[in-house]
C-alpha cells in the first residue's frame, strides 16, 4: 500500500518590532521576568490596546514578498480562553479578515525539483506570556515579558508531501523573514516556531485524511522528525484497522514520539468576535507602494542572479543566498578580487563557513572581513602564494595576526616562482632519488607525483606547483 | 453654597467669594451627614480632596486658575484613580488600588477640579437600579425607598442631593440618562468616541461612553469641554476638534426642528410621564422649535439586540478578572487545580447579574450560536443606526421620554431581569447608534422627577446642550432639590 503524507504548516514568526504590538513596552529578549510588561500587557482594568504601525508594515512586507493580496481592510478579533499567561483572558488575533492572504512560494527540494506551496494567509496577533512550571516548589511562575509581542502567523496550504518538503518550506520562510528583516529567526528563543497539521491518505485518494496538529516545533530537525513519526503512527494505526482522531499532539524529542495533549487543553470554543477596542486596519495603497519599492532583493531573485551574473552552480547559489548577509559577504568578496566568482564562492562556503561554525559565530561576527578575503584571493590569483599556503594565511587572518601582506611577509610565505630557484630544487630532488628517477624513465608516470611532493616538501610548500611540474618533466626527459 | 451650579461656583471661586477649601469642606461635610442614608459613595477621598483644594486655592490666589480650578467633583467608581480604590461596584475589585488615572480623571484634574470621592454603581455598570452593587443599593434622594436608577446611581444621587455639584458617569445603555431622569438632574452621554475610554473599566467596549451628571446643561457643557477630545491611548476615540460648548450654549436660540417618535408614547409609557413630556415639548414649541412626528422603524428591536451585543463584549472584557494578577482571590483550600482556582475566584468575586451577563455573552458567541445571535444583533444595530440617520436628514434633534416611568421601588424589579432591562428601552438606541443623548428634568409625576431625552446626530453635542440650556432658562424643573437636601 502506497501512502501519501499531507502536511500544512502554521509558522509563528515573532516580528522584530522594537515595542509590543499593542503597547509601548520593549520586546527585548532575556530581561528579568515581568520587567517588560506594561499595564496593557498585564491586562489591567481600563487599559486599551493601541496598534503598533511597525507590525503592520512588517506584515505587508511579508505579503508582498510572497505575492499575497494585502487586505484593504482587516480586522482584529478576540480569541477567548483562560490561561494564567494570557492576562486578558483573550488573545488579540485576526480571524475572518487577515491582513495578508492568497500567495505562494516555490521551494527547491534536494533533488532539484520545485514544489509550489500556497500561503493561505498571514495574520497579525499578540504572543502570550510564559508559564514556568519548574523551580517554584509546586507552584507555577508566570513571566509576561513575552505577552503582547507581535507575531505573524503564516498559514500554508496542505501542499507539502513529506517531512523533507516541510523542512525545506520552513527554511524558505525562515530565509525570507530574515531577508525582509521582520524576524530575527532565532529558534532557540522561540522567535520562529511552527505547528504542523499532518494527515495521511492512500495514494490516489481525493479526500484528505483526518489530521492531527503537532504543536510548538521549534527547530527544522524537530519539524521533520515529528512529521515522520506522526505520519508513521497514523499509517500504522490505519493499517491495523484503526482510525485517526483529530487532535492536538505534542512531539517529545527525548522519546521520539508524539502524544496527545490533555483533552482539557484543546476542548476550547474560542468564541472569536471582532475586537471592539481596535479599529479595522486600513492600509493606505501609497504605503503599500512605498513598502514594495523598498523591498530588498529576495532569495529567489538573488539565487537566479548569482547563477546568471557569477556563473555559479545552483547549489552554490543556494548556499550563498540562504542568508542575506552571507550573500552580501560573498558579493563583497567577489567584487573586490581578481579571482573568479567561483573561487570566491568556494572560499566563502569552505574556509569561511567552517571557521564560523567552529567558533559558533554568525556571518556578522566574522573575524575576516570581505576585503581581507578578497586580498587573499588576489595573492593566489597573482601566484604570490599557493592555494595551500592561502589556507594558512586565512587561519592567521582569522586569528588576528594582521593583514594578508603582513602575514605573508612575516611568515615568509611568498611562493617561489623564479625559474632558477625551482630548477635548483628540482635538480637536488633528482639527485637524491635515483631509484624513483629510474622508474619514471622506465615509463612509470605516476612516480612524478612523488617527486613533485618531494620538491614541495623541500620548499616548505612555497614552490609554485605548476612550475615544479614543468621543471621536473624538463629535467627528467632531456 | 451647595445649591449653586458649577458655573456659579466657578465664578464665586474666581471672584474669591468662596475658597476651594471652604467649598470642598462644605461638600465633604454634606457627604458625612447625608451619605449614610443615601449610600452614594463607595470611597470618600477627604484628605486628598482637601490637599487638592489647597493647591487650587494657591492657583486662585496667584492667578493661574483655569475654568474648573477648585470645583469639587465625584467620580463614578468605574474610572481608575491613581492610588485610590477603584472597585467598579464589585467584590472582585474591592482590593484594587488603581496604579494610574483614567483620561477623564486626568483631564479634570489638570483642569483644576477636586475629587471628593468615588461613587456607587451597579456592579461593572450592569444594572438599571444600582441594586447590583457589592456595596449595597443607592437610595433615591427624592424618596429613600426608591431606586436612583443605574448604573451611575451613586453619581446621580450625589448630585441630586447636592453632595457634589457634579459627577462623572458612564453610559452603555442609558446608565447616565436613566439615573439622571429618576433623580431630577441633567446627564449627557456624548457621541461614541467623543470622550476617551482609557482608564474606564470596560463593560461593553463598543457601547461604553463616559459623560457627566450635572444640575444644568450649562454645567454639562463646561465639564464635557474639559473631558472630550482625542486620546492616543484609545484607538476608538475621535480625532475631532472640541467645540467651546460652554460658550455655544449661551448663543441665541436657532429655530430647530425636533423629531418626536410617536411610538415612544405608546402604552409602554406611564400616562403621567407622557403628559409631562407633551408639556415639555410644548415648551420647546414656545421657544420657537418646530415639532415633527418621526418613525424609528427598528427601535423596538434595540433592547434584544443590546442584550446580545453588550453581554457578548462583557463576557470577554471581564475575562481578565481571574484573581491571578489583581482582584479577588478566594482563600485556598489545600491543593486546587487551575479550573477550580478560576471558578472560586470568579464565583466569589462576581455577583449574580454579572454572572448572568457573562453566561449570556458566552452563549451568544459560542460556536453554532454566533450567527443567530451576535451577527443578527449587529445587523439590527445597523438598522437602528440607519433609522436615526434617516430621521436626522429631516430633524435637528429627537425628543422623547428617558424612562417609561418615574423611579420605582427598591427590590421591585429585581426578581425579573427582563422587566429591569425594559427600563432602558428608550435610551439603548443612542448607544447602538453611537449618538449623543441627554436627559433633562421636564416635570414631576407623583412628586418624582421625570426626564426628557434629547438625541442628536454624531458630534452634535453643542446642539443638544444648547437646546437643553435654552429649555432650562425657560423652566425651573432642574432647580428643584429634595427638601432634605435643599
Amino acid at each position: 500500500m502506497q501512502w501519501e503524507i499531507v502536511i500544512g504548516l502554521e509558522i509563528h514568526a515573532q516580528l522584530a518590532t522594537r515595542s509590543k504590538i499593542f503597547s509601548g513596552a520593549s520586546t527585548k529578549y532575556g530581561a528579568t521576568p515581568n520587567s517588560q510588561a506594561s499595564l496593557v500587557d498585564l491586562g489591567y482594568p481600563g487599559v486599551l490596546p493601541v496598534l503598533n504601525g511597525e507590525a503592520v508594515t512588517m506584515a505587508v512586507k511579508f505579503g508582498l514578498a510572497t505575492g499575497c493580496t494585502i487586505a484593504q481592510r482587516s480586522v482584529f478579533a478576540r480569541k477567548n480562553y483562560f490561561y494564567p499567561d494570557l492576562p486578558k483572558g483573550y488573545q488579540i488575533s485576526q480571524y475572518e479578515l487577515p491582513i495578508v492572504h492568497g500567495g505562494r512560494t516555490d521551494v527547491v527540494l534536494d533533488d532539484g525539483s520545485t514544489r509550489s506551496v500556497g500561503i493561505v494567509r498571514a495574520h497579525l496577533e499578540e504572543d502570550a506570556g510564559k508559564s514556568l512550571h519548574e523551580d517554584f516548589a509546586g507552584m507555577s511562575g508566570i513571566d509576561l515579558n513575552r505577552a503582547g509581542t507581535a507575531l505573524l502567523e503564516i498559514v500554508s496550504a496542505p501542499d507539502l508531501r513529506s517531512a523533507a518538503e516541510a523542512g525545506a518550506y520552513m527554511r524558505k520562510i525562515h530565509a525570507l523573514v530574515r531577508y525582509l528583516e521582520i524576524c530575527d529567526g532565532n529558534m532557540q528563543e522561540g522567535s520562529f516556531r511552527c505547528d504542523a497539521n499532518v494527515s495521511v491518505r492512500r495514494q490516489g485518494d481525493a479526500k484528505l485524511g483526518t489530521r492531527c496538529e503537532l504543536k510548538n516545533l521549534n527547530s527544522f530537525r524537530f519539524v521533520e522528525k515529528a512529521i515522520e513519526i506522526e505520519a508513521a503512527r497514523q499509517i500504522e494505526l490505519i493499517e491495523g484497522g484503526g482510525k485517526v482522531t483529530q487532535e492536538t499532539r505534542l512531539y517529545d524529542p527525548d522519546r521520539d514520539e508524539t502524544r496527545p495533549m490533555r483533552s482539557k487543553e484543546e476542548a476550547n470554543d474560542y468564541r472569536y468576535f471582532p475586537d471592539p477596542d481596535l479599529l479595522p486596519i486600513v492600509v493606505d495603497p501609497q504605503l503599500i507602494d512605498a513598502i514594495r519599492a523598498a523591498l530588498p532583493e529576495l532569495p529567489d531573485a538573488k539565487h537566479a542572479r548569482f547563477m546568471h551574473d557569477y556563473d555559479l552552480p545552483a547549489y552554490d547559489a543556494g548556499v550563498l543566498t540562504a542568508e542575506r548577509r552571507l550573500a552580501d559577504y560573498f558579493e563583497a568578496v567577489a567584487s573586490g578580487t581578481r579571482a573568479t566568482p567561483k573561487v570566491a564562492a568556494n572560499w566563502v562556503m569552505g574556509e569561511l563557513t567552517a571557521a564560523l561554525n567552529r567558533a559558533s559565530l554568525e556571518i556578522d561576527a566574522t573575524h575576516v572581513p570581505p576585503a581581507a578575503l578578497a586580498a587573499l584571493l588576489d595573492k593566489i590569483e597573482a601566484g604570490t602564494i599557493s592555494g595551500k599556503i592561502a589556507k594558512e594565511v586565512f587561519e592567521a587572518l582569522w586569528n588576528g595576526e594582521g593583514s594578508v601582506d603582513a602575514i605573508i611577509e612575516k611568515r615568509g610565505l611568498v611562493q617561489i616562482s623564479d625559474a632558477a630557484s625551482i630548477d635548483k630544487l628540482v635538480a637536488d630532488v633528482i639527485a637524491a632519488n635515483p631509484a624513483q628517477v629510474e622508474q619514471f624513465r622506465a615509463g612509470k608516470d605516476q612516480v612524478l607525483g612523488f617527486l613533485v611532493g618531494q620538491v614541495m616538501k623541500a620548499s616548505r610548500g612555497k614552490a609554485n606547483p605548476q612550475q615544479v611540474n614543468e621543471a621536473l618533466r624538463k629535467q627528467l626527459v632531456p | 453654597m451647595h445649591i449653586r451650579t458649577l458655573a456659579q461656583l466657578a465664578s464665586d471661586l474666581r471672584a474669591r467669594r468662596v475658597s476651594a477649601t471652604e467649598l470642598t469642606s462644605h461638600f465633604l461635610e454634606r457627604i458625612g451627614r447625608f451619605d449614610p442614608a443615601l449610600n452614594a459613595f463607595i470611597t470618600v477621598t477627604a484628605e486628598q480632596a482637601l490637599a487638592q483644594a489647597a493647591a487650587a486655592d494657591r492657583r486662585l490666589a496667584n492667578g493661574t486658575a483655569t475654568l474648573l480650578t477648585g470645583i469639587p467633583l465625584a467620580h463614578k467608581d468605574i474610572f481608575c484613580t491613581s492610588g485610590v480604590k477603584t472597585s467598579c461596584g464589585s467584590r472582585m475589585l474591592d482590593n484594587f488600588i488603581a496604579p494610574y488615572d483614567a483620561t477623564v480623571v486626568e483631564r479634570l484634574q489638570s483642569a483644576g477640579a477636586v475629587m471628593l470621592g468615588k461613587t456607587n454603581m451597579d456592579e461593572f455598570a450592569m444594572g438599571s437600579s444600582n441594586e447590583t452593587s457589592f456595596y449595597g443599593p443607592v437610595h433615591n434622594p427624592w424618596n429613600l425607598a426608591l431606586v436612583p436608577g443605574g448604573s451611575s446611581g451613586g453619581s446621580a444621587a450625589a448630585v441630586a442631593a447636592r453632595l457634589a455639584p457634579a459627577s462623572t458617569g458612564t453610559d452603555t445603555g442609558g446608565s447616565i440618562r436613566q439615573p439622571a431622569a429618576l433623580t431630577g438632574i441633567t446627564g449627557i452621554k456624548p457621541t461614541y468616541g467623543r470622550v476617551s475610554r482609557y482608564g474606564m473599566i470596560a463593560f461593553a467596549s463598543s457601547l461604553d461612553q463616559a459623560g457627566v451628571l450635572t444640575q444644568t446643561a450649562e454645567d454639562a457643557a463646561m465639564l464635557l469641554e474639559a473631558i472630550a477630545g482625542f486620546d492616543e491611548r484609545d484607538s476608538t476615540s475621535l480625532d475631532e476638534p472640541v467645540p467651546r460648548y460652554s460658550q455655544i450654549v449661551n448663543e441665541p436660540w436657532d429655530n430647530i426642528t425636533i423629531g418626536v417618535p410617536e411610538s415612544f408614547f405608546d402604552s409602554g409609557l406611564d400616562a403621567d410621564n407622557a403628559a409631562a413630556l407633551r408639556a415639555a415639548l410644548a415648551q420647546f414649541e414656545k421657544l420657537g422649535a418646530r415639532l415633527k412626528s418621526i418613525e424609528l422603524e427598528h427601535i423596538h428591536l434595540s433592547v434584544p439586540a443590546y442584550y446580545v451585543v453588550a453581554p457578548a463584549e462583557a463576557s470577554s472584557n471581564l475575562s481578565r478578572f481571574d484573581g491571578v494578577r489583581f482582584g479577588h482571590r478566594a482563600a485556598r483550600e489545600g491543593h486546587e487545580d487551575l479550573l477550580t482556582f478560576y471558578m472560586r475566584n470568579r464565583g466569589e468575586g462576581f455577583g449574580a447579574e454579572v454572572k448572568r451577563r457573562i453566561l449570556t455573552g458566552t452563549y451568544v458567541l459560542s460556536a453554532g450560536y454566533f450567527d443567530a445571535y451576535y451577527l443578527q444583533a449587529q445587523k439590527v444595530r445597523q438598522l437602528v443606526s440607519q433609522d436615526f440617520a434617516r430621521a436626522f436628514a429631516e430633524v435637528d434633534l429627537i425628543a422623547g421620554p428617558t424612562t417609561p416611568s418615574p423611579a420605582f421601588g427598591l427590590g421591585q424589579k429585581t426578581s425579573d431581569p427582563i422587566e429591569m432591562y425594559l427600563n432602558d428601552i428608550y435610551t439603548i438606541g443612542a448607544n447602538l447608534a453611537g449618538l449623543p443623548a441627554m436627559s433633562l428634568p421636564c416635570g414631576f409625576v407623583r412628586n418624582l422627577p421625570v426626564g426628557m431625552q434629547l438625541v442628536a446626530p454624531p458630534l452634535a453635542e453643542a446642539r443638544v446642550l444648547k437646546a437643553a440650556h435654552h429649555f432650562q432658562r425657560a423652566t425651573d424643573w432642574h432647580q428643584r432639590v429634595p427638601a432634605t437636601y435643599a
